[in-house]
């Protein structure tokens, strides 16, 4: 049995600015104003008041800040950001380099819509312009689930078998300005957990290297195929982490997570903090008797095709709910993950698509409800489109 | 679970009493939330803030559209945002309001529990400035017992410093202060 740890309350922010600050980051830039969360923030004023050693810099624009961050990592310590929406747009250029540099950067990305119409609240079309970056990406559902995955990032990032970047995924807003209770750690428990970042390279005068080199076209595909290796092979050791965690603290994590999916013939699906709020709708739908289970994406990259299959195995019906919106195509992005996943196989469910929660539209539990005798009434007759847009007023 | 929702105007400080009643059941051993309705902040515009309180952990992420308890900073809402409207049955409203329960039930018509207190009376004379957020979370811990008033004082100190000693007092002086009149049948 786990010791009952005391529960402490807080914003998610400030809860995942102090996973950073155990997870003793020394280097940190951040451009510090829109779109930005508290998570900065409280890290500058951490910095500033000794709490923790690190180097700080605040930058002209995200595009500086990742930059900084490259040449932080590349000097060998252990570098940190965080940012959302447009900021994360504005990366973009920048973050494709981090990964195929195989730095490991760990970045928070507070999950917002992009503009436009101009928005500043919640869902996922930030994280989905970035889908293809080459970062490991891991989606959290709780302030707790939050604060422990940005301590295990590092550990993962920074395993001389992975050294990729990582993105760890909260929800804007929705999760990172509620104030709720988390379970802290203890400096000592995570500094043996997490061990001094010791660099697989460095810049360094005395052994000079080239790093962000050019490839020529004879090699470029090949530097793909590596990176695309690396990311695939990140698994075993991505899970290694977390095994590790859960023995130490008790909360165990899974590439797809699932809730109550026994003899469930209908599965909804997500990423993020919207995978609660369905499990109050399984627990209403299961009341009732129809037989409805729930599967949670946690890893999004590198994607876990195996363990989807598994959690999916006997499903009748999948109802795939998708916080962006891929303008002019077939999907979801979730939703075409999941479809070509499953494509393969001989005997698959069902799959249909729903885009919920864009912009901050809020989501009951009752929409999840909706969404199943929808999709049910849908198969029965023959699905009528290639994907639904939920709640969506005429 | 308990679900309360706090009407205000931007400036009022409804956040800030969400946040300070989610940190004080936390600290007695509950899972809270507190939250605001997201948006860019605008001082005077109406604006509202939820809270949570639960024994056991809480899955919801979605705003409060059934509250058991609506907190109303400033009367001149009911007429705006209709608070009591989607109340649940048994539910209780809490009002910063100089009336007395019999005029409010006679003007907007409310059956649910009423529990009043003139908070901006409260805080100008303890305070010395019309914020009335503090205040409002006595008469709340008077119609509900959420959590205990001595909860509320550490994180009252967290926040405000120097300030908390007078707004801990408001908080007391509008506890002893809210009248509480049951529902209708």
């Amino acid at each position: 049995m786990m010791a009952h740890k005391k529960r402490v309350g807080m914003e998610v922010s400030i809860a995942v600015s102090h996973a950073v600050q155990l997870a003793r980051a020394e280097a940190i830039a951040a451009y510090p104003i829109t779109p930005q969360t508290h998570i900065v923030e409280h890290l500058s004023s951490l910095v500033a008041n000794g709490d923790l050693e690190a180097e700080f810099v605040t930058v002209e624009s995200e595009h500086s800040a990742m930059s900084a961050c490259i040449g932080m990592s590349a000097a060998g310590v252990r570098t940190y950001t965080a940012t959302s929406s447009q900021g994360l747009a504005l990366m973009n250029e920048i973050v494709f380099i981090t990964s195929a540099m195989r730095l490991p950067i760990v970045m928070t990305v507070a999950n917002r819509a992009l503009s436009g119409p101009l928005s500043i609240w919640n869902d996922h079309s930030d994280i989905m312009a970035a889908r293809d970056i080459g970062w490991i990406q891991i989606f959290t559902e709780n302030g707790q689930e939050a604060f422990d995955h940005s301590i295990m990032a590092f550990k993962i990032a920074e395993d001389h078998r992975v050294l990729l970047p990582t993105i760890v995924n909260l929800d804007g807003f929705i999760l990172t300005h509620v104030v709720e209770a988390h379970e802290m750690m203890d400096q000592k428990t995570v500094d043996r957990f997490l061990p001094e970042f010791k660099p697989y390279h460095k810049l360094d005068p005395q052994k000079p290297v080239t790093m962000g080199a050019f490839a020529m076209p004879e090699l470029f595909t090949e530097c793909k195929m590596a990176h695309q290796m690396a990311l695939t092979n990140s698994y075993g050791p991505i899970l290694e982490v977390w095994q590790e965690w859960g023995k130490l603290t008790g909360r165990h994590y899974q590439p797809v997570e699932t809730y109550r999916t026994e003899g469930a013939k209908v599965i909804i699906m997500m990423m993020g903090s919207l995978g609660q709020v369905a499990e109050v709708a399984v627990d209403a739908m299961r009341d009732q008797g129809i037989p409805v289970g729930l599967v949670k994406i946690r890893l999004w990259r590198p994607f876990p095709f195996a363990d989807l299959r598994a959690a999916l195995a006997g499903a009748e019906i999948v109802v795939v709910c998708d916080r962006a919106l891929s303008l002019g195509g077939a999907a979801g992005p979730v939703l075409a993950e999941v479809r070509s996943a499953m494509y393969p196989l001989a005997v698959k469910p069902q799959i249909l698509g729903y885009t919920v929660g864009l912009g901050g539209r809020d989501v009951q539990p009752e929409a999840f409800e909706e969404l199943v005798r929808h999709a049910q009434a849908e198969v029965k007759q023959g699905p009528s489109q290639e994907y639904y847009i939920y709640g969506v007023r005429g | 679970m308990i679900e309360i929702r706090f009407h205000g105007r931007g400036g009022q400080g409804a956040v800030t009493s969400v946040e300070l009643l989610a940190l004080a059941a936390i600290e007695e051993g509950k899972y809270a939330q507190g939250f605001p309705s997201f948006g860019p902040e605008r001082r005077g515009a109406p604006v509202l803030a939820f809270s949570r309180v639960d024994d056991k952990p809480i899955k919801l992420r979605c705003k409060i559209v059934k509250p058991d308890v609506v907190v109303v900073l400033d009367a001149s809402l009911l007429a705006i945002q209709k608070p009591a409207n989607d109340l649940k049955e048994g539910g209780i409203i809490i009002l910063n309001t100089n009336k007395s329960a019999a005029e409010i039930r006679q003007e907007y018509g409310y059956t649910h529990t009423l529990a009043l207190v003139d908070a901006n009376k409260v805080a100008r004379e303890v305070l010395g400035v019309p914020i009335v957020n503090t205040t409002m979370i006595g008469a709340l811990l008077r119609a509900t017992g959420v959590v205990q008033v001595e909860t509320m004082e550490p994180p009252l100190k967290e926040r405000f410093g120097p300030l908390a000693v007078k707004n801990f007092n408001a908080l007391k002086v509008a506890y002893e202060q809210t009248t509480i009149e049951e529902r209708r049948s």
